[in-house]
């Protein structure tokens, strides 16, 4: 017997919503950004398992995925490029201590 | 019911559930720790679980990408970013219990919310289980450098030229400007 298709929905809902938790509760922008890839590999169990189980010949779903990962990784190599900057001139990466773009 | 159970003691399910306890627990102490580079390293175990899942699922193009860009390449530069951030790995972060609790209550209607709806879709899978047979290497290098139905090249050189511009863009943002030198 197979595990049925709402296992690894499961699976990647919890996941997904570690994500979110670690979105909404870390301080610092590198914890925000873990955070959101954690969001990010929860999306792409979806896409393949939904390709996986629903449609087995088709190959839309893993493009998808790797194509979220591609994004993901130029996403990230931006994020820490601003988060390094930001640092330099404040001495500090809290979202906190972010606040001359406010004014 | 115990029969039951002894029916899904499969090589297959058993996998399945150590890789996914790996994923879940190392994404919550990942989310929960307060030590940073103990977050990262929790982070690269649940990214190695997940490409676990993905060769469970007889994907194994795709769990080759997720271990050499993810686990490769996006861990290693957070280790690099938290390395150049002064003190940060060995920093506590103290986060406020109201902040938590605000998360916390957040993600728990979320999770209830979402298993709802997926338990009362009744979604009908078309085969039963991860047993289809894994993709041929030719048939993703045709669909991603097709320019026909259902072929990707477009997105493909898209997402080149995105990466041209997070090069560019990242080495724009953090070179160090004249006047700072």
């Amino acid at each position: 017997m197979n595990l049925p298709i709402e296992a690894y929905l499961v699976v990647s809902t919890l996941l997904f919503f570690i994500g979110v938790f670690g979105f909404i509760a870390r301080k610092n922008l590198i914890g925000i950004l873990m955070s959101v890839e954690l969001i990010l590999n929860a999306v792409n169990i979806n896409f393949v398992v939904f390709n996986r189980f629903l449609y087995p010949n088709e190959l839309e779903g893993m493009i998808y995925s790797l194509f979220v990962i591609v994004v993901a990784a130029a996403e990230s190599a931006v994020a820490i490029a601003i988060i390094i900057n930001v640092y330099r001139k404040l001495k500090n990466i809290s979202v906190e201590s972010i606040e001359s773009l406010r004014n | 019911m115990d029969f039951d159970f002894i029916d899904y003691l499969t090589g297959q399910n058993i996998m399945f559930v150590v890789l996914s306890a790996i994923v879940l627990g190392c994404g919550l102490m990942s989310v929960l720790s307060t030590k940073i580079l103990r977050a990262a390293t929790y982070l690269f175990f649940t990214l190695f679980g997940i490409a676990g899942l993905y060769l469970l699922m007889n994907y194994e193009f795709l769990a080759a990408v997720q271990l050499s860009v993810y686990a490769g390449a996006v861990v290693v530069l957070l280790i690099f970013a938290i390395f150049l951030v002064k003190n940060l790995g060995h920093e506590t972060e103290k986060v406020s219990c109201s902040k938590k609790g605000i998360a916390a209550l957040a993600s728990v209607l979320g999770i209830v919310m979402t298993l709802v709806i997926v338990f009362n879709e009744g979604i009908v899978p078309a085969v039963v289980g991860p047993t289809a047979p894994q993709v041929d290497m030719q048939l993703i290098g045709d669909t991603l450098l097709g320019s026909g139905k259902h072929q990707y090249l477009l997105i493909f050189e898209a997402s080149s030229v995105l990466l041209l511009a997070c090069i560019i863009g990242a080495i724009v943002v953090a070179t160090k400007s004249k006047e700072e030198k």
